[in-house]
């Protein structure tokens, strides 16, 4: 019994120090992105390889989202003799919940595991090291142009998966469920309210914070070795996706709790 | 002559019990050579890093030109005295070759123009061809690299040299080679060298003076030559079995 209440003891003040160890190195990072200097050319690649190279995956995710929901909606407002709200439900979805999560999900399955496995190995092979020797801060130049990244392109990503969700939506409701394309889109725009987009977009940039702060962490301290790059690939994409998770549901209490 | 780095009784473990430096206490003079030879897992890498002060010393001071690695509003300085050539060489994959040596450069020189022609420059002085400027790390032999990450080392001008295993991945001839640039290079810029392997014909190579590492201590300081009359029993072991790997390789 008491062996028991130890192990527990250990594993939960191991738990609190890892999360004690994420805070303070997301402190560090996000401080390192207001102090020069400032790695433009770094900063820019990021946003090639994070942000554009991002958008077939989450336009994919986006497309299919909108259209099942509009499926879904309309065979189950039916029920109910309420199918004409396949617009509204379709709109307030995307850009509220669907949008922003399965666009952070699935940049967080992209990106945090390759900024991981990219700073881990430049851990492995001393590269890190070399940036210390040459006078440059690695939050600076590591750290900081990735979490620039994710925080503004994020919600770039989710502006695009609004539209081509709510597009599938569209293509579904119009082509298969009767719906005429002027009403669809007079009851889209109907229902859409700013606070919509703009809370799907401030998670967005939460949802980007997370992803790179979590990736370039588990990359920093990642064990030495192809095991322990691996490891914390693996790391990096599972809290990213907990993290998504926990954080979508705590704005969204922030927002549409009251 | 004068002083350059001194360590005094430097401590440095890992976990519990795990103590990889104990002790450690070392001179080298300005301008001198020298060569810190050991078994694999003796501390000579860590050693190196606390030197750099990458990794923090757990007791005792190390200096450099009498500055502290620990003092922090110092530091800056007393990093700027250092350059190495890393074991794995450290080159930065995402950037060519050229580019790897003009973003060392950033340290010293604020003209881009000024610091393209240097780093070409560099590259040059350490017998890298002109097609392989734009070419990335991976892109290269292991003895190109080597050289590349040499032209990044001297590039940012130390007063002390740092050359981590040099030769390790490297075949005999090529090995070689990158010993002979070395010891010009060294020779060439006057600076402090200090260099860390486990190969006894390096060492002979590249500097007559040796302190031998062991069980995280250096347990003697001395010349190659008087290796085998020594009288400490690991020191004679130790340049035994480098000759008895020597002869069989030669037979």
């Amino acid at each position: 019994m008491i062996g028991s209440l130890a192990t527990l003891g250990r594993y939960t003040v191991a738990t609190l120090a890892e999360v004690g160890h994420v805070f303070i190195f997301s402190v560090k990072g996000l401080r390192s992105c207001f102090i020069p200097p400032f790695y433009f050319r770094e900063i820019i690649r990021q946003m090639k390889v994070i942000g554009f190279y991002s958008v077939p995956i989450v336009g994919l995710t986006a497309i299919f989202a909108g259209m099942v929901l509009a499926l879904q909606t309309h065979v189950g407002f039916t029920r109910f003799d309420a199918g004409d709200a396949v617009a509204s439900v379709v709109v307030i979805s995307i850009t509220r919940e669907l949008g922003p999560v399965f666009a952070g999900l699935m940049v967080a399955g992209r990106v945090s595991s390759s900024v991981a496995a990219e700073i881990g190995s430049m851990r492995v092979s001393e590269q890190i090291d070399a940036l210390t020797v040459l006078g440059v801060n690695p939050f600076k130049f590591l750290i900081a142009p990735r979490i620039i990244t994710g925080i503004l392109t994020l919600p770039l990503l989710v502006l695009v998966a609004d539209v081509i969700g709510v597009m599938g939506g569209f293509l579904v409701s119009v082509t298969m469920l009767n719906f005429s394309t002027g009403a669809y889109i007079s009851q889209t725009l109907h229902a859409m309210q700013s606070i919509d987009v703009i809370s799907g977009l401030v998670k967005a940039a939460a949802f980007g914070f997370c992803i790179t702060t979590l990736g370039c962490y588990h990359g920093f301290y990642s064990d030495l070795g192809a095991r322990g790059v691996g490891n914390a690939t693996t790391a990096a994409v599972v809290f990213s996706c907990i993290t998504i998770l926990v954080f979508n549901y705590l704005l969204t209490a922030l927002f549409f709790g009251a | 002559m004068k002083k350059k780095i001194i360590l005094k009784d430097v401590y440095k473990s890992f976990g519990e019990g795990l103590r990889v430096l104990n002790g450690i206490s070392l001179e080298i003079e300005d301008g001198e050579s020298r060569i810190i030879v050991g078994r694999s897992g003796c501390g000579k890498s860590v050693l190196l890093k606390c030197l750099l002060g990458i990794m923090k010393i757990d007791g005792g001071d190390i200096l450099v030109d009498g500055i502290g690695v620990g003092d922090k509003k110092r530091f800056p300085e007393y990093m700027r005295k250092f350059s190495i050539l890393f074991q794995g060489n450290a080159l930065f994959d995402s950037m060519t070759v050229l580019e790897n040596v003009t973003f060392a450069l950033g340290r010293t020189e604020r003209d881009k123009s000024l610091r393209k022609l240097k780093a070409e420059e560099k590259l040059a002085a350490v017998g890298l061809e002109k097609r392989v400027f734009d070419l990335y790390p991976a892109e290269i032999s292991g003895g190109m690299q080597k050289r590349a990450a040499l032209a990044r080392a001297i590039a940012v001008e130390p007063e002390i040299l740092l050359f981590d295993e040099p030769t390790s991945g490297l075949d005999p001839v090529t090995g070689g080679v990158i010993c002979n640039l070395l010891r010009d290079t060294v020779e060439l810029l006057g600076v402090t060298s200090v260099t860390i392997t486990h190969d006894l014909r390096v060492a002979e190579f590249l500097s007559d003076k040796v302190s031998v590492l062991n069980e995280g201590n250096v347990v003697w300081t001395g010349h190659t030559r008087e290796m085998e009359t020594c009288g400490n029993e690991f020191v004679k072991n130790f340049h035994r079995a480098s000759n008895v790997i020597s002869k069989v390789r030669r037979n």
